[in-house]
């Protein structure tokens, strides 16, 4: 048995506008072990990405405990929860978001930059992270000169490179054709088989097909929670 | 973080918009452009002032006819004669504290060569005038206490008459001229004395003994002298001394009853200097604060465009924050940029503004002085404005929810 990496417990988000009150997370409870590759799925609106926020230090839940490695996450200040997602937490995003007019090295550096790793040693690490999703011959690309499919690994070797505990990655294929989209998923279960927890947000299901573990949600609720053998992406 | 790639990002970030850079620090560079050139024009014309009330000298004093006092009735000084000769005489003898002493009537008149002509102020004066302005001849000697006793046709010329009288290089020593109608021998030429501090020229003056001035100018000695009398307190130490003996002497010898006015007035030319170097100073003063308002205008255009720049900049905060920047890294990357963005003001405004006190320095002949004080102040000053103006902003960044910033549209 591997130790929990993610403990949520009776978590709950609510988002006040105006008179409504809306319950994005309602109380729930998940636990994440080392090693997992899990998928969140659900509709639009039942809380995925709230989730995934919480879970990587991004958003504050209003009621309920996240331990993060054990670690109570609940009660850090801002710089503390900058220097967990710097050390233990990797993001890739729907939209990329990458820094426009820097190179593809140099997003890469970005984490190792405020991790204090030195001019020389970032190049290196970000050259093989680069490397790592096939992406060698891109260094010095900036974004706009790059494909969809092509940044989206510059941001996954942006997520790995600081070798984070786990990846998160909300709706990673949203913007990527099909093709596209299993050579992405392809690269996390390379990941996670080197043992990076992964945690992938989509709205289809054979993209959660590649995952360990299925969490379907609705109305900030978890609906299902399965494990089954991951199809390989090849 | 390393400070030196936090600079870096700024730079970049600022090269970016290279037209919008500019136009921010526009605001700073005028202020310190201004400040600088204010500071040195001020400096440059105090210096002026002072260099030339010293080429005066500080002993100097200068007796004028009439009161200063606002009793009304005697009209201005000058108006009524009411020195005498006789009270130039006293003067010289009796006030210890009294190096030399002579008198000084002046009235325009034309001066005329076999060439050329000229109008220029004519002083009737003694030789001793020379020597309290301490003025050298540059060619051929001033006129002698014998000429002003037996009333000779003698005359000293300014450089300026002599240049356009004769051209630049003559050496008219020895030839005659007409003043009015009568004719002159020159017997000497000034050495050149430039502008006073209110561009008058020094040089565009004839100097010729006062008994001439008297019989020639006047027509006939009186007992009243006609101008002012200059005098030279043996030291500038003893020129207050000089000046409350003389007062006395001359109030004496008028049989003015305590607490009367005055019927003279007595300057003294350091308190004159003083006065006119106060006032230049009040003016560099009134400008340079213009300037430094300008400075704190250039302040908050770069607020403004640090304000603009987080703004636009707002997603790209959000990733740095997600990839693990701390606030303070956040804050101190816009400090920097508003620093870079304020010094490169201040520094291009250093150049400018050098560059503009030295055209005027050159325009206006006065000496340029370069302040490295004033320098340092308004670099460090405009840093300053950088930082102040830069806080708010750099703060706002900051402050920003890793997750708000990231979902910015
Ligand atoms: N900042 C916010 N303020 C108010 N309501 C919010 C905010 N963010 C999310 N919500 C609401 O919370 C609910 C959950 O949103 P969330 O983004 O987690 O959904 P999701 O499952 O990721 O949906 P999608 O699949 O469309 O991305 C939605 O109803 C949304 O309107
Ligand atoms: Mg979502």
């Amino acid at each position: 048995m591997t130790a929990p990496l993610i403990e949520l417990t009776d978590l709950t988000k609510l988002y006040v506008t105006g008179d409504v009150e809306l319950r994005a997370l309602d109380a729930v409870s998940l636990r994440v072990d080392e090693g997992e590759f899990v998928a969140i799925m659900g509709s639009s609106g039942s809380g995925k990405s709230t989730m995934m926020n919480v879970i990587g230090c991004l958003d504050r839940p209003t009621s309920g405990t996240y331990l993060l490695s054990g670690r109570q996450v609940s009660v850090m200040g801002k710089s503390e929860l900058a220097e967990v997602r710097n050390q233990l937490i990797g993001f890739v995003f729907q939209q990329f978001n990458l820094l426009s007019r820097t190179s593809a090295v140099e997003n890469v550096e970005l984490p190792l930059v405020y991790a204090g790793v030195s001019a020389r040693e970032r190049r290196a690490r970000a050259t093989t992270a680069l490397e790592r999703v096939g992406l060698g011959a891109r260094l010095e690309h900036r974004p706009n000169q790059l494909s969809g499919g092509q940044q989206q690994r510059v941001a996954i070797a942006r997520a790995l490179v600081n070798d984070p505990k786990m990846i998160l990655a909300d709706e990673p294929t949203g913007a990527l054709d099909s093709k596209t989209s299993i050579e992405v998923m392809a690269l996390f279960q390379e990941l996670w088989r080197a043992g990076i927890t992964v945690v992938v947000v989509t709205h289809e299901a054979d993209i959660a097909e590649y995952a360990s573990r299925v969490v379907v949600m609705r109305d900030g609720k978890i609906l299902t929670d399965e494990r089954h053998e991951p199809k390989r992406a090849v | 973080m390393n400070p030196f790639l936090t600079l870096r990002v700024a730079l970049r970030a600022i090269l970016r918009n290279k037209m919008r850079a500019f136009l921010t620090t526009l605001g700073i560079i005028i202020g310190v452009a201004a400040v600088i050139a204010m500071m040195a024009i001020g400096a440059g014309a105090k210096a002026q002032v002072e260099q030339a009330f010293a080429a005066m000298g500080t002993n100097l004093l200068i007796i004028l006819p009439g009161s200063t006092s606002a009793g009304g009735v005697q009209g201005g000084f000058g108006s009524m004669p009411t020195l005498t000769w006789d009270d130039l005489a006293a003067i010289r003898a009796e006030v210890p504290t009294v190096k030399a002493a002579a008198p000084t009537m002046r009235s325009n008149m034309p001066i005329v060569s076999e060439e050329q002509n000229w109008t220029t102020g004519v002083t009737g004066t003694l030789p001793e005038y020379f020597d309290i302005r301490s003025w050298p001849i540059a060619q051929g000697a001033a006129f002698t206490q014998a000429d002003v006793d037996s009333g000779t046709k003698v005359v000293v010329l300014g450089q300026t008459v002599a240049e356009k009288l004769y051209g630049a290089s003559a050496n008219p020593v020895g030839l005659t001229v007409r003043i009015g109608t009568t004719p002159f021998q020159i017997v000497g030429i000034a050495a050149k004395k430039g502008q006073s501090s209110t561009g008058q020229d020094y040089d565009d003056a004839a100097f010729i003994p006062a008994t001439t001035y008297a019989q020639k100018v006047q027509g006939g000695l009186s007992k009243y002298l006609t101008g002012q009398i200059m005098v030279a307190a043996t030291s500038a130490d003893t020129t207050a001394r000089a000046q409350s003996d003389i007062a006395a002497l001359l109030r004496d010898r008028h049989h003015i009853a305590p607490g009367m006015d005055d019927d003279f007035s007595l300057r003294n030319l350091s308190e004159i200097a003083g006065a006119q170097a106060q006032g230049t100073e009040t003016m560099t003063t009134l400008l340079a604060s213009v300037a430094a308002v300008s400075l704190l205008v250039g302040g908050i255009g770069i607020m403004n465009i640090m304000l603009v720049s987080v703004t636009e900049r707002t997603r790209e905060i959000g990733v740095r924050m997600a990839v693990g920047a701390k606030p303070h890294y956040i804050l101190a990357q816009f400090l920097i940029e508003a620093l870079v963005l304020s010094l490169a003001g201040g520094l291009l405004g250093v150049a400018v503004g050098l560059g503009t006190a030295t055209w005027l320095a050159s325009r206006f002949k006065w000496p340029m002085l370069i302040q490295t004080d004033v320098i340092a102040i308004s670099v460090g000053f405009s840093a300053f404005v950088g930082i102040v103006f830069g806080l708010y902003p750099a703060r706002k960044a900051s402050q920003l929810d890793p997750i708000d910033a990231l979902r910015y549209e």
